[in-house]
């Protein structure tokens, strides 16, 4: 089905689901809990050599020579890969072809793989590799991000730029103003599974067993990278450890573990160290932000102006789409967004969990605050009074938001109303205690997904979808999706995903996997519910699937019978149609948080979350909170730790481990309470819900830090909030 | 001389206790290898042309695993994490770092837990080590594993047979009375609070964040029903 108008009743309406919502148990959960669902890494194959990266040590150049004979003689080792013997490779993004030439872009740039027959023999072969360079100036300053940036290409469906009224103007003319610059750092995924592949041949066809995301568009580019036909590729991601963005590229472990081997004609593994992840992979792109926002002394904003410039890899195209919420957040007639973009020799730039409202909500947010300030408004109500009724700048109707709903139910749930405005009042022990709030917004966007649904003879109905899971439980709520349709048990639903030789599904990003992948559940079930009404002569217009058979009151098929000849297949699809144009479709939340700041020290303690979201029909009541708690935490080390450090003057990010790229632990993290409102959407996909993966961070990081400014009447603009940076903002105002 | 073995249990932080985990490393030396032979790390240089064939050095090791005594001959550098994944086939304990500073090889030796990433797997000789698959007694899942279940205390799954296998090693720390780092009185017997958990719990990373929901399973296994 192609989603061209919203929907009316479904299926899933009319009853009071019983399985679809519910918290039900993750159905892969025995086998992750018991280590027994397999991940990229722990596939082996008998006769399986193992590949390890060389990294290139400088960040601008070219190899001037790379002592492979040494190598090559070290016991073990059968196959050293570099530039000059490499294959020739086509290019599609999101693969970026391997081992090309002898030029240098990027510190941690792969440049050699070496293979030998056990681990450890690779692994110091690998470390013994001498490599010899001519450096060149690398481009790596960026201390002044306006420096080369121009404007790029649209991406996304999304022009960098937007205009609507005359901001400059109004913004000149308005009573109050606010005009600031936001940094944002580089950032790593960081998710735990490192970047791991396993490839092997049969015949000409490679076989790919990796980590990623989203196969399809893997599938597409590794073979054209390659340069084999798409049938002649097989990708295979059943578990995937965690993705956030990191896992949408198809990264070197895959390309040289597949040119590997095919040149010795054995299996090869080719996981990355940690190390390599930080620089092979790809990262969230620093961001300079210029938030401006006029506002009249009855607090309705006049004119909204937010600009941004960012980076990425030579010869790259992918910019941080910063503004991409403040387009549809509030309502003001003089409006202006623009992004910017440079190149340097730095790892590749890519999408981040929540890429454009991440980062850009820190900005916006942390303004309105300040905004509402100095309007000496409670930074709820300036929200509240800037609720926009159509999207502020296309006018086209929203499909559903609640954004005032979660605002209200925050301030009653967290008792909001009983904060003191007034920074720097509350105090308790060493800690000084502030409150902070800031709105969420996350687009929702639909993807075309397949599935196929087999039926078969025993009742047992079988879900093959190329679809990922990487943690946001498709596994679970696809089962879901088709035990209320079908109304047969989970346990009758066997949902295979991650194989691109099932039917191509949405992947996971942009938060649209389980509505476009849930979506297309559905239609499969339509579509059987047809071919059974017709196989049992069912009146299609009462048809309902009942205690394992359809029926219509009076005729009906059991799903035995039915399969009795064979297993029955359908295939389903949902395709985002009309209603992607016809209406802004988003969904909304609050954040409200409390901490504590150490008087002495800056510590920041988070104390307190609340997140309240509006986000569709909930399909696991269970896994979507976790969805959103692990959104909220990220926002934590947005906010106050995480930060990739590039040293300038070698172009190299110097805390790249976990050590000291530092990503929130369980000591960081508080209680957090986490509240759905109740909410359906017609215009995204038949079962009426919105993607909530990336919701949860969105805004946090700034509710986090207005919070900070509510304790300590401080305010850093330059995330994190690290320590040093607070004690000497908080030292400065003392003096 | 220093046991190597004391230094790798104290787990309660790895970032907290790097230092400590550098300094035993940089002592390792003293211990393991006895009569190891010398590792080839260069390859011979006298001859050129034809690559000269070597043995690959191995050595053997002895130890109980999930209740099996296993006998493996292993090149001396394969670290306890790789003998398991690789020599084993145990692949439920994960690799997220390599430098004991994820949480995701948690293992328990000798009941204690440590970062099998950190040791040599020839160091263990001798030893009784329990992985994430010798928890459950056959198909009835160890109530931790149950609990993280129950309560979601993971959503990818990579990092949770190090933070299940890390709990359980904790609370058998709490109930022997080892103070952390938040425990108000070092005489008396911790409890277990949350904050306790988060203390105990903090050398183990979960990206999906799946952090408050581990506290409440832990504190659900390991509060007596």
């Amino acid at each position: 089905m192609e989603m061209n108008a919203p929907v009316d009743e479904t299926l899933v309406d009319g009853t009071t689901p019983t399985v679809l919502g519910t918290p039900l148990d993750r159905v892969d959960g025995v086998l992750k809990v018991t280590g027994a669902a397999r991940y990229a890494a722990d596939h082996r194959l008998p006769d399986m050599l193992y590949g390890v990266m060389v990294a290139a040590a400088i960040g601008a150049g070219r190899i001037r020579a790379m002592d492979v004979a040494a190598v090559k003689r070290a016991p073990g080792v059968v196959l050293v890969l570099n530039h000059d013997n490499a294959p020739p490779q086509g290019t599609r993004e999101p693969a970026a072809p391997q081992l090309r030439d002898a030029r240098i872009r990027h510190v941690g740039q792969p440049i050699a793989l070496v293979v030998a027959t056990g681990f450890e023999q690779a692994r110091d072969a690998a470390k013994s590799l001498h490599v010899r360079y001519d450096r060149t100036t690398g481009n790596f300053d960026t201390a002044d991000l306006r420096v080369g940036a121009r404007k790029p290409k649209p991406r996304y469906g999304s022009p960098p730029d937007t205009k609507v009224g005359h901001f400059d103007g109004a913004f000149d003319n308005a009573d109050a103003t606010f005009d600031r610059v936001f940094h944002t750092p580089d950032q790593s995924h960081a998710a735990i599974e490192l970047h791991a592949t396993l490839a092997w041949w049969e015949g000409d066809a490679v076989v790919i067993e990796t980590a990623n995301q989203m196969l399809k568009e893997a599938h597409a580019s590794l073979a054209a990278t390659l340069r084999l036909s798409p049938k002649r590729v097989r990708i295979v991601s059943r578990y995937i450890g965690g993705g956030f963005g990191g896992k949408l590229d198809v990264c070197a472990d895959a390309l040289l573990a597949a040119m590997a081997s095919r040149m010795t004609g054995r299996p090869v593994k080719v996981v990355m160290t940690r190390q390599q992840v930080f620089f092979a992979t790809s990262r969230r792109p620093q961001t300079a932000q210029r938030v401006r926002l006029g506002a009249g002394t009855d607090g309705r904003l006049v004119a909204i102006g937010h600009q941004s410039w960012g980076e990425t890899t030579v010869g790259d195209a992918f910019w941080e789409p910063a503004a991409l919420g403040t387009r549809m957040l509030y309502a003001a007639p003089h409006r202006l967004t623009q992004h910017r973009l440079g190149q340097r020799n730095k790892p590749r730039a890519s999408s981040m969990r929540a890429p454009g409202e991440a980062v850009g909500m820190l900005a916006l947010e942390n303004a309105m605050d300040e905004l509402a300030e100095q309007l000496d408004l409670d930074p709820v109500e300036l929200r509240l009074r800037n609720e926009p009724a159509r999207h502020p700048e296309t006018d086209v109707p929203f499909s559903s938001r609640n954004l005032v709903a979660c605002l209200n139910e925050g301030v009653g749930r967290f008792g909001w109303t009983d904060r003191n405005p007034k920074p720097r009042q509350r105090r308790e022990g060493r800690f000084w205690i502030g409150t902070g709030m800031a709105a969420a917004v996350r687009g929702n966007p639909t993807q075309a997904s397949t599935v196929r649904l087999r039926l078969h003879a025993d009742g047992h109905v079988q879900l093959q979808t190329s679809m990922t899971d990487i943690g946001t439980g498709t596994y679970t709520i696809l089962t879901q999706v088709a035990a209320e349709l079908l109304d047969i048990a989970p346990d009758r639903i066997v949902v295979e995903l991650g194989d691109t030789a099932f039917p191509y599904g949405a992947g996971s990003g942009g938060s649209w996997g389980a509505g476009s992948s849930g979506g297309s559940v559905y239609d499969a079930v339509s579509r059987l519910r047809q071919r059974l009404a017709m196989q049992g002569g069912i009146d299609i217009a009462t048809a309902r699937f009942r205690d394992g058979a359809l029926t219509d009151g009076s005729h009906s098929l059991s799903l035995v019978d039915a399969a009795r000849g064979g297993p029955v297949e359908v295939i389903g699809e949902l395709k985002p149609g009309k209603n992607s144009k016809a209406f802004s479709q988003a969904a909304y939340g609050a954040h409200f948080v409390e901490v504590g700041v150490d008087a002495d020290t800056a510590e920041v303690r988070v104390r307190r979350m609340l997140g309240v979201f509006a986000a569709g029909r909930i399909l696991n009541e269970k896994t979507a909170r976790s969805q959103c708690i692990g959104g909220m935490i990220f926002g934590i080390g947005t906010a106050l730790s995480e930060q990739l450090v590039m040293d300038a003057r070698y172009g190299s990010f110097i805390n790249h481990d976990l050590a000291e790229y530092q990503i929130p632990v369980h000591a960081d993290v508080p209680d957090i309470e986490v509240v759905f409102l109740p909410e359906l959407d017609p215009a995204s996909n038949p079962l009426k819900s919105k993607g909530i993966g990336e919701l949860g961070i969105s805004g946090v990081g700034a509710a986090i830090t207005n919070a900070i400014y509510n304790a300590v009447g401080v305010r850093v603009r330059d995330y994190p909030v690290r320590l040093e940076r607070l004690l000497e903002a908080m030292d400065r105002a003392a003096t | 001389m220093i046991s190597f073995k004391r230094y790798t249990t104290g787990h309660d932080g790895v970032r907290r206790n790097l230092l400590k985990g550098c300094a035993v490393l940089a002592g390792e030396p003293l211990v393991a290898f006895g009569s190891a032979p010398p590792r080839a790390e260069q390859p011979p240089t006298s001859s050129r042309g034809a690559p000269v064939p070597e043995p690959v050095a191995t050595m053997a090791v002895r130890f109980d695993v999930n209740g099996a005594t296993s006998r493996l001959q292993l090149d001396p550098r394969t670290t306890l994490l790789d003998a398991l994944r690789d020599h084993m086939e145990l692949t439920g304990t994960k690799k997220g770092c390599d430098h004991g500073q994820c949480g995701a090889c948690t293992v328990l030796v000798n009941g204690e837990r440590i970062n099998a990433c950190l040791s040599l797997a020839l160091m263990h000789d001798g030893d009784r080590i329990t992985t994430i698959e010798g928890l459950a007694a056959g198909e009835q899942l160890h109530p931790m594993q149950a609990a993280f279940i129950e309560h979601d205390g993971f959503q990818c799954g990579y990092c949770t047979s190090g933070q299940i296998c890390s709990a359980v090693g904790m609370l058998d720390e709490v109930r022997r009375g080892m103070p952390s780092h938040v425990t108000a009185d070092l005489g008396g017997k911790p409890a277990l609070t949350d904050e306790e958990i988060r203390e105990r719990m903090s050398g183990n990373l979960c990206r999906c964040s799946a952090y408050p929901n581990i506290v409440a399973a832990i504190r659900q296994a390991g509060t007596p029903s």
